[in-house]
């Protein structure tokens, strides 16, 4: 029996800045995840904290992790360098149904640093010729914008809005919430094959949801991914804990369904 | 194998078995309890019937001796974790039906909780339970009869004290040679089967009928000291925590340790973000798992009716009150 709690050693490759909050590490691993799950970071001596994933690759081993100095964890992690050993656990939670989107025309709103878990889901659509996929990216303001490069291909490859909440705005950009956006989506001709990805803030994604509702589009056609305070990812500690769903085993991504009775 | 036992005979049991188990009984710490001149009865270690206050109920339960209050996960330092090598002695716990209950309950969120957790699988393998009677109805706050869980079968080890004997049923095979000498005597174990407290459980509660509902403002006034979570059987929250040694800042231990779903920052977030802030929200929120959610995910209620969240609450907060409200309220809705 393998010891759940004990965690692996990881490589920290590179470290790149990605906004004027956010960084992304790109951690050496033999940990391979979907696109969703969440791997439990850690660095022994200050503790651990559940990041998701925000890229990864199987054959090369790696995973990227999208990481805000906001705590304990997070502040030491911003003190390694290339090189330097970071602890990993996991992959955890359920991931995206991709077999479900695949074929289908598939909307992605996301929200802040919620693009970074949404971004493996991307790119595996996108590889698809057979899925249409449309985009919603918001951001504060036009420093939080994360993954630039890559938004400008993706843009290139299928319709995309980005907004920035406030601020002077883009150049050729839009202004505002996601949710003013979301009526402005092309793909709204018969929803059986339209599936929808929300990811952000919480607030955000509940008022996102509100307005695909609004558009006539079923519960059943929307997913969410939901953030707790996971402390130890395998349904043990409790913490995640929202009714009888443990947000560790069962999410981070639920249908809407489930997910609009996920009350706090 | 049912044996009748002097209380003598029982102590020189009990000699014998220590020497390969740690024997576990409520016991009376003289003025260790919460307010002055108050003792405090808890679970400890003991070797003789003289030591186990069989009179009272205990404060704390059983729970700590599979789930330690700190438990190391691993110790690290530069180079490697290592695991503590856990329990290496056998242990007889003596407890009351519904904390026999109340490990079931346990088990299945540490073993059956899709994933397994060896510290606490390991533990149960080294220990053995011995279930002792209750005193007539039990005691003020107790409700394992609405519960269910004021009998049980499922004992490797049955104790009924009498009038200075011991009248044990042994189940156990590894334990049987202990008893071997005993006079054999046929009888039933005696359990608890009313109590003064009734309370009715509503069922088949959906949550989103009553989040919003009036009845948890009642309980915004908890100071939110987690006293009911820690003196409950089933209460199974952690969190993590990394500690390292003072004098050599690269060697520590990862450690988990109890936790409480009433206490600030159970469910903060990195950032600042925290659900449920107001006392009354998070007594809904541990009462719906106790009466509700654990039932929806295991089929049985999680709460087993020991009361002990009614004697340790400071603010004199009923959880009985509490269901038995919530019950009528429901009762009348529906009708």
């Amino acid at each position: 029996m393998s010891n759940i709690y004990m965690p692996e050693r990881g490589e920290i490759l590179s470290i790149v800045q990605e906004s004027s909050i956010e960084w992304l590490f790109k951690v050496k691993t033999s940990i391979k995840p979907e696109p969703g799950q969440f791997i439990q970071l850690s660095i022994p001596m200050v503790g651990e904290a559940p990041i998701s994933v925000a890229d990864c690759n199987h054959e090369e081993g790696w995973i990227e992790f999208l990481i805000r100095k906001v705590g304990k964890v997070t502040d030491a992690i911003f003190n390694l360098q290339p090189g330097d050993s970071i602890f990993l656990r996991g992959a955890y939670g359920n991931c995206f149904p991709i077999d479900k989107y695949l074929g289908k025309r598939v909307v992605v709103v996301a929200g802040g640093s919620g693009t970074a878990p949404v971004r493996p889901l991307i790119k595996k659509l996108l590889k698809d010729e057979k899925t249409e996929l449309e985009l919603i990216f918001g951001f504060k303001d036009q420093e939080s914008i994360l993954f630039k490069k890559e938004i400008e291909e993706w843009r290139r490859k299928t319709p995309m809005i980005l907004t920035v909440d406030k601020g002077c705005g883009i150049d050729g950009e839009c202004v505002g919430l996601v949710t003013e956006y979301i009526p402005h989506l092309k793909m709204y001709e018969g929803f059986e094959n339209l599936e929808v990805v929300i990811v952000g803030p919480p607030m955000m994604m509940k008022y996102s949801a509100l307005e695909f509702l609004k558009l006539g589009i079923p519960e059943e056609k929307i997913w969410v991914s939901f953030e707790r305070n996971m402390s130890c990812a395998v349904g043990k500690c409790g913490h995640c804990k929202i009714d009888e769903t443990y947000v560790c085993l069962e999410g981070p991504i639920f249908n809407y369904v489930k997910a609009k009775k996920l009350l706090d | 194998m049912k044996k009748l036992l002097t209380n003598d005979e029982f102590n020189s049991v009990l000699l014998n078995l220590s020497k390969e188990y740690d024997i576990y009984a409520p016991v009376t710490r003289p003025f260790k309890g919460t307010f002055s001149d108050t003792d405090l009865v808890k679970y400890e270690k003991i070797t003789k019937l003289e030591e186990i206050n069989l009179k009272d109920k205990s404060y704390y339960s059983a729970k700590e001796i599979l789930l330690p209050i700190r438990q190391t996960i691993f110790y690290f330092n530069e180079n490697e974790f290592k695991k503590p090598e856990g329990r290496t002695k056998k242990a007889l716990v003596l407890l009351r039906s519904c904390d026999l209950h109340a490990v079931e309950r346990v088990d299945n969120i540490y073993l059956n909780n899709k994933f397994s957790d060896e510290y606490y699988a390991d533990a149960k393998k080294m220990v053995k339970f011995a279930v002792i009677g209750c005193p007539g109805k039990g005691w003020e706050s107790c409700f394992c009869a609405s519960m269910g869980t004021n009998t049980t079968e499922n004992y490797n080890l049955g104790l009924t004290f009498k009038d200075g004997e011991v009248y044990s049923d042994v189940k156990d095979e590894e334990l049987k040679e202990f008893f071997i000498n005993a006079e054999d005597k046929e009888f039933a174990m005696e359990f608890v089967t009313e109590n003064v407290e009734k309370v009715t459980v509503p069922e088949n509660i959906e949550l989103e009928d009553i989040i919003n509902d009036e009845i948890w403002r009642d309980y915004d006034r908890c100071i939110k000291c987690g006293r009911c979570n820690f003196v409950c059987p089933t209460c199974t929250c952690f969190t993590t925590q990394d500690i390292f040694n003072r004098d050599n800042s690269k060697t520590g231990e990862r450690r988990r340790v109890w936790a409480s779903c009433h206490v600030d920052g159970f469910t903060s977030m990195a950032g600042g973000h925290e659900f449920r802030q107001k006392s009354g929200d998070r007594m809904r929120f541990k009462v719906m798992h106790k009466i509700s959610d654990y039932k929806k995910r295991f089929g049985t209620h999680m709460c087993i009716g020991c009361g002990r969240c009614d004697d340790a609450c400071p603010e004199y907060i009923s959880y009985i009150n509490c269901i038995n409200k919530l019950s009528k309220k429901l009762g009348d809705n529906n009708e």
